[in-house]
């Protein structure tokens, strides 16, 4: 049972040289301490109001760019003929793919017994539930009758209609369902002892009354832990495919259809590998400025920034391989539209954000071939933040400049995003981050169960564990 | 408080006093509201309404006066929906329970009439539903349609119901009743009774109306000092004084194609503009099938302003105005019609004289069989050296006959404006009466018609609009659209059409006729009665007004009869003009000096000319027109200031796509101003290929200002810079550069083939060598190249065939789809963006060097494809394959995804990105076609074949237990075409017309190597190039 929490081939500090996934130090009470104070005792920070308050103000943006839409059609965004999938599928692909990193670290990595992740994958997860909150918008919006999105939900009914099994975007309905019904049963169960720490710590009768309603009546008795780790590796054996799956299906989107520029087999893989990608630059993005605010560096360690770099150069190399084969088949082939659509990428109107893409997600990443640069946070800052904006760049390039110039050059166009495109890509950041504040603020954002196994103490024989484990 | 005692409690009968609770109520009982109309206009109610929270906030306390409240709330719910909707009479009506002869609900019926423009009419066939014209079609039993119509007739339903028309008869604004006009008519013309009418002067358009010629000389025989002017710009001056210059009187000439085999267009786009265009088109084209390769015809084109007859030329040569008249002089000296030895000093480059040498040789090796027609821009002269060069080709009688003309009084119009100017500023003319038109916008600037028009005292202005000059008139009469009245009319032929209304004047409107009969003795006459005792009078053996008919008909007792069969069939039969013998003053034409008063003159060439899609402004308030693209340009909802891009360039203007909308939407244009004889006007500049050097080309018909909703401010006005001594063109402008920009909505931009061979073209040479020669470097995948078994089709299997070498881009297939289709109209903002609506477009592209090119069009409507990539990404199946091969839209299934457009590589669905549709118009309303849905916001649409017409077909065929015949079914913008180059039928039947054509070799298909495998298929074009010029 609870061996998979602990560290075999993979100690807390190997090695001379290799930072600790866990500073020194601390006891089973001082890690519980710590993180549930955040939630409990300290004063929020001014920097949580502040943030927060943007944050909100950006969610109201969304609110009124998404009911300004519902009022008067996708009109008022910049899409248009040949470009009828601009902006809203650029984002939803981008926060699908942000939302991997939560999955694969959760439950690849668990599977592979990576210590490591223990310390990130709580809010790792949680921004996974969120990004696809967030990504589930733009389609269920996009449409052109938003009210009747669920006829694409194969729901008995008199006419005996139903969707079009056929189609990519059918498929997707199900991917991103399952992902986003997996991925939420997989964080509230693992947030399940750390809700009943947070019932049994809290002093307010509110707080003990949410807590313990959402605990769902844990007590941790070593048959709730039993049936906890049975639960909690099936989910993660469910989730890896996942992890795979969402990914390739979201790319089918593009592959399936002929559009020069979509119609590759080369999709899949590398749609996956970008999604790692920018799922780990994001997870950089939000881990290195939180552990700052809240003083968890002994959580989130040097050790942790390494390896999650370490991700982003490996699948930034897989992605930069995906450019380059796209490039070459284009040419290999013989294909006149495909080799069109890689020049029209490389000196066409839209070039400069091809350009800048190749710059932040091929070029930027290389410093990470360096140990200094992954062991500087703010740096890593920096490169995450490129590469957000370099897989944000490559899923519009991908979208618009394989449309704007397809086949007929009577019918050549071009796309230019408006305020609600805007508003809308914006507001949904607004919305992300105000999720994630609020479950900053309101929920253990470090699994305090798991940080207790990685602990020295724990290194003991089953028998005392069992008992250290009810403290 | 209480409430307001004005406001009664409809619901309670007796015991309202209880409810209304001022017992001071000063209204009698009886006095209380009769109808739910006059409820809704009680101010108190009304006001009541209005506000949220009515003053009297304690009733609604009072829970008895609360209920009243309630109740009248209730009320006027339903008041919103009776006012919307009902039009009935206050009498007792009775609904019919006898169904009158002929209308069955739910099917239409046709009915012939004709559309006058420009001075002649075309025959046409409207569909009409329960007794509202929807579909305009051409009428094929008359000669100047044979079934075919233009963008103008297509659009003119659009015209009939256009909101913004007038339509209230006013005296400076404010609305008076018809006899309040009769009544100061009447005195005006009792005070001229004396004079003669020395003070009355009448101004109407081209007349072809044989019953209004006669109205008008019967008005001008009581007032024999009046005078008659006519200024028409959709007519055709030059034309007329270039015959007149050539034979000495006023003649027509009319062309008979079918038999010409080598044709010279000086500067002439006779395929697409100007009287028997449509027939002329259709014979035209039914002589470019390579099939049958001795029998097509070549033509040469010598012209400015790149035009649909250009683009159909064997060899065009792209030239200024002024040197096609060096040209015509030089053709004419290669000809033998005058000296030759001045050639050289015309100023014809070597190079051209070659060409002509050859152009020449050509029409003398084909005598009696070749033509040459000179365009209505060319001056008078131009116009006599095609007759005379007619004449010594031996051409007259056999490729071009002389009649009298169709206009019932032709005159040099712009002199006779220009005279009509003079007797207003000299205060001659007391009483003015416009019938039509609208001069004081399309009046040569020089003229300055709205100064003089002041110095009238009484102005009447007949029209449908309430536009410029009706600004300037003291009478505006709302006119009686075509489709609302009767008349008559000649067509290009001369033979005579009754204008038949198909419904009542919607506004009251009346005719011209009605008009001038205010004028008569007999002022109550109805439009039916003028025209039809007018025939019964002509048919009796009455003498034809003006220049009528030319052998005075038989008496015919038995006119009832006849009448009813000119009605049903749309034409007199025999009325058409007889071919006249003439002789062309052959000595005077030789001693033309060619240009003597332009060729010194430096600048810029500035030439006019109508617009394709406004012609003169008269269509510039229908957004079917203001949305058209125009042919080549591919413009629409403004005109431009076209040059050549080498001009463009070494004035440095610049042209890019917008990054919003691009190349398929958003042209950011130069704003340049044109300084040409003193005026200047400003407007952005359009490089357009194949368009000549030092000259500049600009569209009439734009910057309106009181056009409507649609027209006003669109454009520039052309009409500012315009004088009355050059009306299309004159050296002397100057073009510059102003810094501005401009956002021209301009639906294809790039016109370029990319070497993806959508438009195939080889010459007629090439393919009587080799046929497949066309397939040349374009793969087709073989047909086992899908995992799906093929579709099967058992009953029909519907195919279409668009031949590429027929298509003259007129754009009636556009309009006429649009008009069948209920295609909304979208503004030019939505254009800007490219998200234009056409279920069928006419692109157009460029082969050859940009001076030079050679120009194809190609209508692209569905492709209907057997392999469609739309229908397998379509995640709710609402576009689906039906068992006929018909790639089915459901629009109610449709949730708008937009992923099967993304994926059709021939991007013909059209999306409705808002609410495009304009659900609140009534009249726009009656206008739809009622077999088509009416697409929403937020659903795909795309052409369907028009499936309502085959469904139709079907439904016929089945009742009578027989297949669909071939051409039974016919497309809206197969109906349409002139050129007869869309063909529509059963691919089952390989006897059909469209099964045969999609077996011939020049048979392709467009990205045949995609393996869509389209149903729409093209035809090659094959270009009869002269082998001694080359290609």
């Amino acid at each position: 049972m609870a061996e998979h929490f602990v560290p075999v081939e993979d100690p807390p500090s190997a090695g001379l040289g290799t930072p600790p996934v866990i500073a020194p130090g601390y006891t089973f009470g001082t890690v519980t301490d710590k993180i549930s104070a955040i939630v409990l005792t300290r004063k929020t920070p001014r920097g949580w109001y502040v943030g927060f308050g943007i944050a909100f103000l950006l969610t109201m943006v969304l609110l009124v760019s998404v009911s300004y839409l519902l009022v008067e059609g996708i009109g008022i965004w910049g899409n248009n003929q040949p470009v009828g999938w601009a902006f809203e599928i650029t984002n939803f692909v981008w926060w699908i793919g942000i939302g991997h990193a939560g999955t694969l670290i959760s439950a690849i990595l668990l599977l592979l017994r990576q210590t490591w992740r223990t310390s990130i994958n709580r809010f790792a997860e949680a921004m996974t539930l969120f990004a696809v909150a967030c990504a589930g918008l733009f389609p269920a919006l996009h449409t052109g009758r938003p009210w009747l999105d669920y006829w694409l939900l194969p729901y008995p009914n008199t006419m005996g209609i139903w969707p079009q099994f056929r189609s990519p975007i059918m498929w997707d309905v199900f991917a991103v369902s399952t992902y986003a019904t997996v991925s939420f049963l997989f964080w509230f169960v693992g947030l399940l002892p750390d809700l009943a720490t947070l019932r049994d710590r809290s002093q307010s009768k509110v707080g003990r009354f949410v807590y313990g309603l959402l605990a769902m009546g844990w007590r941790g008795s070593a048959r709730h832990w039993h049936q906890y780790d049975t639960a909690y590796l099936l989910l993660a054996g469910l989730a890896t495919p996942l992890v795979v799956s969402v990914h390739t299906v979201v790319s089918f989107d593009f592959a399936v259809a002929i559009v020069p520029g979509w119609h590759t087999t080369i999709f899949p893989p590398y749609f996956v590998a970008g999604a790692i990608y920018s799922g780990f630059a994001m997870v950089l993005t939000l881990a290195i400025p939180i552990r700052a605010v809240y003083g968890l560096e002994d959580f989130i360690t040097t050790r942790h920034l390494e390896n999650m770099a370490k991700v982003m150069l490996v699948t930034g190399l897989i992605v930069a391989y995906g450019y380059t084969v796209e490039a070459f088949i284009a040419w290999y082939s013989g294909n006149a539209y495909e080799g069109f659509m890689i020049w029209n990428r490389i000196t066409g109107p839209y070039r400069s954000l091809y350009w800048a893409l190749l710059f932040c997600n091929v070029l930027t990443p290389q410093v990470l071939w360096f140990r200094r640069v992954r062991k500087y946070a703010p740096g890593l800052f920096v490169v995450s933040l490129i590469v957000n904006v370099g897989m944000w760049l490559e899923r519009f390039v991908i979208v618009v400049t394989s449309l704007h110039r397809d086949f007929l050059p009577s019918s050549w166009g071009m796309y230019r995003p408006t305020i609600w495109d805007w508003g809308t890509y914006v507001g949904t950041i607004g919305l992300f981050v105000a999720l994630l504040l609020l479950f900053l603020r309101f929920l253990p954002m470090i699994s305090i169960f798991e940080m207790r196994t990685i602990l020295p103490a724990a290194k003991v024989d089953e028998d005392v564990r069992e008992d250290l484990r009810v403290i | 408080m209480t409430p307001n005692p004005e406001v009664p409690n409809p619901y309670v009968g007796g015991d309202r006093s209880r409810e209304v609770s001022d017992p001071g109520s000063r209204l009698p009982r009886e006095e209380w509201w009769r109808t739910l109309d006059e409820l809704a206009d009680d101010p108190a109610f009304r006001d009541r309404l209005y506000n949220e929270f009515p003053s009297e906030i304690e009733a609604i306390a009072d829970p008895v006066a609360r209920r009243t409240f309630l109740k009248l709330m209730g009320a006027s719910m339903a008041l919103a929906g009776v006012t919307a909707c009902t039009r009935q009479p206050a009498e007792k009506i009775v609904p019919y329970v006898r169904q009158p002869e002929e209308i069955v609900p739910g099917r239409p019926l046709f009915y012939a009439t004709a559309m006058p423009l420009g001075g002649v009419v075309t025959g046409l066939l409207v569909e009409s539903h329960e007794g509202r014209p929807t579909k305009i079609e051409g009428n094929p039993l008359h000669p100047g349609s044979l079934g075919a119509s233009d963008v103008f007739a297509q659009a003119a339903v659009l015209g009939l119901y256009d909101p913004d028309r007038s339509q209230t008869l006013t005296n400076l604004g404010d609305i008076r009743p018809w006899s309040a006009f009769l009544g100061t008519i009447r005195a005006a013309l009792s005070a001229q009774q004396p004079l003669k009418g020395a003070g009355l002067r009448l101004l109407t358009e081209s007349v072809s109306s044989p019953t209004l010629a006669a109205q008008i000389h019967e008005a001008l025989e009581r007032f024999p000092a009046a005078k008659w002017h006519q200024w028409d710009p959709a007519s055709h001056d030059n034309a007329r004084a270039g015959a007149k210059l050539a034979f000495g009187e006023y003649l027509d000439a009319q062309y008979l194609l079918d038999g010409a085999d080598i044709i010279v267009a000086l500067d002439a786009d006779f395929l697409a503009c100007g009287p028997g265009a449509l027939r002329y088109a259709r014979d035209f084209s039914a002589r470019r099938r390579p099939e049958r390769a001795d029998r097509m015809n070549r033509l040469y084109a010598f012209e400015s302003m790149p035009t649909s007859t250009g683009s159909r030329a064997d060899h065009r040569l792209p030239l200024a105005p002024r040197e096609i008249e060096r040209t015509a002089h030089a053709l004419a000296a290669a000809i033998g019609i005058r000296p030759a030895d001045s050639a050289t000093a015309l100023g014809v480059s070597p190079a051209l004289q070659k060409t002509l040498t050859a152009v020449a040789k050509d029409l003398q090796a084909h005598r009696g069989a070749s033509l040459v027609i000179a365009g209505d821009g060319q001056p008078p002269a131009v116009h006599a050296l095609a007759h005379a060069m007619n004449d010594a080709l031996g051409n007259v009688g056999r490729t071009v006959v002389y009649t009298s003309t169709v206009e019932a009084a032709p005159v040099d119009q712009a002199q006779s404006l220009r005279d009509l100017v003079a007797d207003m500023n000299a205060g001659r003319v007391d009483l003015l009466l416009i019938v039509g038109g609208n001069p004081a916008y399309t009046a040569p600037a020089d003229l300055k018609i709205a100064d003089a028009m002041a110095k009238v005292a009484t102005r009447v202005h007949l029209s449908l609009y309430d536009d410029e000059t009706s600004a300037l008139c003291h009478w505006q009469i709302p006119e009686a659209h075509f489709l609302e009245a009767w008349s008559d009319g000649r067509a290009y032929d001369g033979t005579v059409s009754i204008i038949q209304p198909l419904i009542a004047p919607l506004y009251g409107g009346k005719s011209a006729h009605e008009l001038l009969a205010a004028m008569s003795d007999r002022p109550e006459r109805s439009g039916y009665d003028i025209v039809r005792e007018h025939w019964q009078r002509e048919r009796a053996g009455g003498q034809t007004a003006g220049t009528g008919a030319s052998r005075p008909a038989p008496p015919r007792p038995e006119f009832d009869q006849d009448w009813r069969r000119w009605l049903h069939d749309g034409v007199v039969p025999d009325t058409k003009l007889a071919a006249k013998t003439v002789t062309v003053r052959t000595d005077a034409i030789a001693r033309f000096e060619p240009g003597a008063n332009r060729a010194t003159q430096s600048g810029v060439e500035v030439c006019f000319r109508n617009d394709p899609s406004t012609l003169d402004g008269r269509f510039a308030n229908n957004g079917w027109l203001q949305e058209l693209p125009k042919p080549i340009s591919r413009l629409t909802w403004d005109n431009a200031v076209f040059v050549s891009p080498a001009m463009a360039e070494r004035l440095k203007f610049d042209n890019t796509p917008s990054w919003q909308g691009g190349e398929h939407g958003q042209i950011l244009a130069s704003v340049v101003e044109i300084r040409y004889r003193g005026r200047t006007v400003k407007g952005p500049v359009f490089p357009l290929p194949g368009h000549p050097d030092n000259c500049a080309t600009i569209h009439l018909g734009y910057g309106r200002t009181r056009a409507g909703h649609v027209g006003t401010g669109a454009g520039f006005n052309a009409n500012a810079i315009r004088t009355s001594d050059a009306l299309w063109s004159g050296a002397g402008g100057e073009i510059v550069t102003t810094g501005d920009t401009f956002s021209l909505a301009c639906t294809q931009y790039h016109h370029l083939m990319e070497g993806r061979g959508m438009v195939r073209a080889v010459t007629r040479d090439e393919f009587e060598k080799n046929p497949r020669s066309i397939h040349e470097g374009h793969e087709e995948p073989a047909r086992t190249m899908t995992l799906y078994p093929e579709h099967q089709y058992e009953g029909y299997k519907w195919g279409m065939s668009i031949d590429v070498n027929a298509c003259i881009g007129c754009n009636a297939c556009v309009v006429g789809c649009q008009a069948e289709n209920n295609i909304p109209v979208i503004g030019k903002d939505q254009v800007l963006r490219g998200r234009e609506m056409h279920w069928i477009r006419v692109d157009s592209y460029y082969r050859g060097p940009a001076d030079q090119p050679e120009t194809y069009f190609q209508p692209v409507p569905c492709m209907h494809c057997e392999n469609a990539p739309c229908e397998p990404v379509c995640p709710v199946g609402a576009t689906v394959h039906s068992d006929e091969g018909l790639n089915d839209m459901v629009y109610n299934r449709c949730v708008g995804t937009r992923y099967c457009s993304n994926n059709c590589p021939y991007k013909v669905r059209r999306f409705n990105f808002l609410l495009y549709q304009d659900w609140n118009t009534p009249s726009l309303k009656l206008m739809r076609n009622p077999d088509v849905s009416v697409r929403s916001r937020g659903v795909m649409e795309k052409c369907t074949y028009c499936v309502q017409r085959i469904n139709a077909a079907k439904i016929d065929a089945e009742k009578a237990d027989r297949r669909v015949a071939d051409g039974e079914i016919k497309t809206a913008c197969q109906q349409a075409c002139p050129a007869d180059a869309i063909i529509f039928g059963d691919l089952n039947d390989p006897k059909s017309r469209v099964a045969q054509l999609q077996a011939e070799t020049r048979n392709y298909s467009l990205l045949a190597d995609l393996n869509t495998r389209p149903r729409t298929t093209y035809l090659a074009a094959v270009r009869n190039v002269n082998p001694e010029l080359g290609d």
